[in-house]
């Protein structure tokens, strides 16, 4: 058994939890981060890859402005090509009730300084003349973009390391607590005794809260994806729809990746897979929307494991119980564009106890008295 | 048995070439009606294939040695077509468990999509070809030896005029037979394994019944021919500008050696096609000598998953009469598991037949060695995974630069195996070049996890 002893441990291995290793070395303080399979390989790893302000929950606009501007030197400061591009982010209406939705929605995020362009719809077929005729009209955020997600989480982990944290892969917690002189974390194969303690652990988030006495509803929850075979480049933008049933980009390699639905999600072994009757229906949609994409060849579909919050969004800040425990977990399906700045405010709020980012929408106290499971269901807007 | 069975369990059969038609046989002689679901036009595999009707030939030109067991499985197959539920033409794209147990099966096939819920499924989903990359391996005029095989079989064509064949199994000399036997014009035969482990394995390989002796039969049958075969060959190279125009080696002792010739036939040895399996459910075991991974089956063909049978090379490379007796053995054991009467003596006269070709399949493995020493050869300029374009330098910078220990991570970082085939060509060849990499057994890098559409589907459904 490997022991430890550091000023921060942090449990989980995605974005989140690679990014605060990053940033709290940076700070100068020892790190041990302890990931159950492989770093960037769960929600972080597998998800849709939208880099997207647009259509979020106004309490995290703040955030994802700020983590915005971290994705424009992303690949040099990670020495990575993380495929970032801001091929903008366009949510389509298909009806006028739609439209109205958009229109609202643009009014209220200019307040967080989020330039929208409606658009209706001659302009929209202007710009893509590919638009099948249910589309009426939609919001463009030019500024957002999309980004590899496989290689964003590794690419941290590895910056992590080459910044001299101890990170530690294929090493699940079993259980961590507080002796009231530090935190101890035993994992499989090694045991972290630290002074900070954060809570990155994703669909396992409230289960660790629990061990500290923090109520925390966490649900899997399990985005169904798709990809085509590489086609020529046609979709130009990532779109999105209102209501969220759908959404569809196509990469720089050419691949469509449309997502939509829900997989299953095995909370015993960890693992979610797609369910095909949802990939089928997500197909059936995005022709509605694309109906040049009749002919290609779909390759493969995915799914992975992801946090949900009854309220759909995260639990970002400091524990209500244990002083020294920092969380961020639950994100809800929309984590991967957050990832890079979750991290800098992990490492505010572990060596100043606050952040420059207003946290208060993410508490966990917002659930102390939230009694039983939580079970997710519906749609994840993109 | 410990659980409900229904009265009249809904059975799949996923394949239908030897394996899965005798398993067929044995479920109908019971008086059960098996869904038999085949991705072919017509039944028979890969090893039998039928040629399309209307451009029939007689058996002894298309299967010379084994015309015989094609015509008997033909008739079979013909013979079994009222008395089960048989869908040419269909691909099981998706395997799912459902509750409380059994499984949906999406399949494509001339109806457009079709989920269909079974209770037991015995996947025969046979092999194919093994690649390994080598200079000019992209090359249209290159193909696999099954492919070319096919070619023969299925359109009554070669793959080109003046054919090299290249290879490390026991398929190289059986498709220099039937091209010769075609009357196709042979440039070269190559055999990158020792003619030493060849002779090594003799003695073992004298004790061949029948049709396993082919491999040997047809290399000697070849040589007698005049056929220009050459054992040990390395650093095969394919020439051309926008097609093969000559095939370059060099041989035992280290000389250089060029053939002009437009088409090339290359391949190592036979990989199981095991994504069905792998979507069911089943475990995985590493089989050594052939340096992959199957599904594991026990020796009456029963998967770890509890209602998942398997027969044939799709969990094992064992040929054609092999997968007949476990076709055979493995609806036994399922019929048995039903709580059916039993035939003992046929079980263990199965049993026994199926441990004699164990023996001898080692054998023959072991004269045709998987050349993963060719790995260290591969050019880092060399493409590795056709499909998205990513050479062996990228998966080996992934290794030494980027922390990729195992194959799904490899496939993250680099995109290898993530195209139309998922890494079904590359997969082998990907595993062997990580593994030299790090200096680790191949094994220890894993394998490519099985997802859904095991093949290609149009994302419109077709009607």
């Amino acid at each position: 058994m490997e022991r430890l002893t550091v000023d921060v441990a942090i449990i989980g291995g995605g974005i989140a939890a690679c990014s605060a290793a990053v940033a709290l070395r940076e700070a100068g303080l020892t790190v041990a981060l302890l990931e159950k399979r492989l770093c960037g390989g769960g929600a972080s790893g597998v998800n849709f890859g939208g880099v997207r302000q647009q259509g979020r929950d106004f309490s995290e606009l703040p955030l994802s402005r700020r983590a915005r501007v971290l994705w424009d030197g992303l690949g040099a400061k990670l020495a990575e090509d993380v495929g970032f591009e801001a091929t903008g982010h366009i949510k389509l209406a298909r009806s006028e009730s739609d439209m109205a939705v958009l229109e609202a929605y643009a009014r209220d995020a200019a307040e967080y300084g989020l330039d929208l362009q409606l658009l209706g719809a001659n302009a929209l077929r202007a710009e893509m003349p590919w638009l099948g005729p249910a589309v009426v009209g939609a919001s463009l955020s030019p500024t957002d973009g999309q980004a590899n997600p496989r290689v964003v989480g590794p690419a941290f982990a590895r910056l992590a390391r080459r910044l001299g944290a101890e990170v530690r892969e294929h090493a699940p917690v079993r259980h961590a607590a507080h002796d009231g002189a530090g935190f101890t974390v035993e994992a499989e194969g090694v045991s972290v005794r630290s002074r900070s303690l954060v809570n990155a652990a994703g669909a396992y988030g409230g289960a660790v809260a629990g061990w500290f006495g923090e109520a925390a509803p966490v649900a899997p929850l399990s985005p169904n994806m798709v990809v085509t075979e590489p086609l020529p480049h046609l979709v130009t933008r990532s779109i999105g729809v209102v209501g969220g049933d759908v959404y569809v980009r196509q990469t720089r390699r050419g691949n469509v990746v449309l997502g939509g639905g829900r997989g299953t999600a095995d909370s015993v072994d960890g693992l979610a897979r797609p369910v095909s009757a949802t990939s089928l229906g997500a197909m059936d949609k995005t022709l509605t929307l694309i109906p040049d994409l009749a002919h290609a060849q779909v390759i493969r579909s995915w799914s992975g494991l992801d946090g949900e919050m009854p309220d759909h969004i995260p639990v970002i800040g400091l524990s209500a119980s244990t002083p020294g425990l920092v969380h961020a977990f639950g994100f809800s399906g929309h984590g991967f564009q957050l990832g890079p700045v979750v991290g800098e405010i992990l490492a505010e709020l572990v060596t100043q106890g606050r952040s420059a980012s207003p946290l208060h929408p993410f508490r966990i106290e917002r659930f102390a008295a939230w009694r039983g499971p939580y079970r997710s269901e519906g749609e994840i807007e993109h | 048995m410990s659980e409900p069975v229904p009265a009249e369990p809904t059975l799949a059969i996923v394949g239908a070439g030897p394996a899965g038609l005798r398993a067929a046989q044995v479920l109908t002689e019971a008086g059960l009606r098996p869904i038999l679901l085949d991705e072919g036009h017509r039944a028979g595999g890969q090893i039998y294939r039928r040629p399309p009707p209307g451009a029939e030939r007689p058996a002894a030109a298309l299967y010379g040695f084994e015309a015989g067991r094609a015509q008997a499985l033909h008739d079979l197959a013909d013979a079994l077509a009222s008395q089960i539920d048989y869908r040419p033409d269909t691909m099981v794209w998706g395997i799912a468990p459902r509750a409380p147990f059994g499984f949906d099966l999406d399949c494509l096939g001339p109806r457009g999509h079709e989920r269909i819920a079974v209770d037991r499924l015995v996947l025969a989903t046979g092999a194919m070809d093994r690649t390994l990359p080598f200079p000019g391996w992209t090359l249209p005029g290159v193909f696999t030896l099954g492919a070319a095989q096919i070619a023969l079989k299925a359109q009554g064509m070669a793959i080109g005029r003046r054919v090299a064949l290249v290879g490390a199994g026991p398929l190289l000399p059986l498709v220099a037979h039937q091209y010769a036997k075609a009357g196709a014009t042979l440039a070269a035969v190559l055999d990158v394994t020792p003619l030493g482990a060849k002779v090594t394995a003799v003695p073992r390989l004298a004790l061949l019944p029948g049709t396993l002796a082919k491999g040997v039969w047809y290399t000697v049958a070849g040589a007698l021919r005049g056929l220009p075969v050459r054992s040990g060959v390395r650093a095969i190279a394919v020439e051309g500008g926008r097609q093969v125009e000559a095939l370059t080696w060099d041989d035992a002792r280290g000389r250089r050696h060029r053939v002009a010739c437009d088409a090339v036939g290359a391949s190592f040895g036979l990989r199981s096609e095991a994504q069905a399996a792998d979507l069911a459910g089943c475990r995985f075991v590493f089989e050594p000598v052939t340096r992959q991974w199957q599904p594991e089956r026990s020796p009456e063909g029963r998967a770890s998953h509890p209602h998942v049978y398997l027969a044939g090379d799709g969990s094992g490379i064992g040929g054609a009469d092999v997968a007949e007796l476990q076709g055979e053995r493995t609806a036994l054991a399922l019929l048995a598991d039903l709580g059916r009467p039993r035939d003992a003596a046929r079980e263990a006269r199965l049993d026994r037949r199926l441990a004699r070709h164990a023996g001898f399949r080692a054998a023959l493995d072991a004269a045709y060695p998987y050349p993963h020493h060719l790995v260290d050869g591969i050019g880092d300029d060399e493409i590795v995974c056709r499909c998205e374009g990513i050479t062996a330098g990228t998966l080996r910078r992934a290794a030494t630069e980027r922390d990729a220990r195992e194959m799904n991570r490899l496939k993250a970082l680099t995109r290898a195996g993530m195209g139309r085939c998922q890494g079904r060509v590359c997969g082998h060849a990907a595993a062997e070049i990580l593994a030299r990499t790090l200096a680790v057994p191949v094994e220890t890098v894993g394998r490519l996890r099985g997802q859904a559409p095991i093949k290609p589907i149009p994302l419109r459904e077709p009607v």
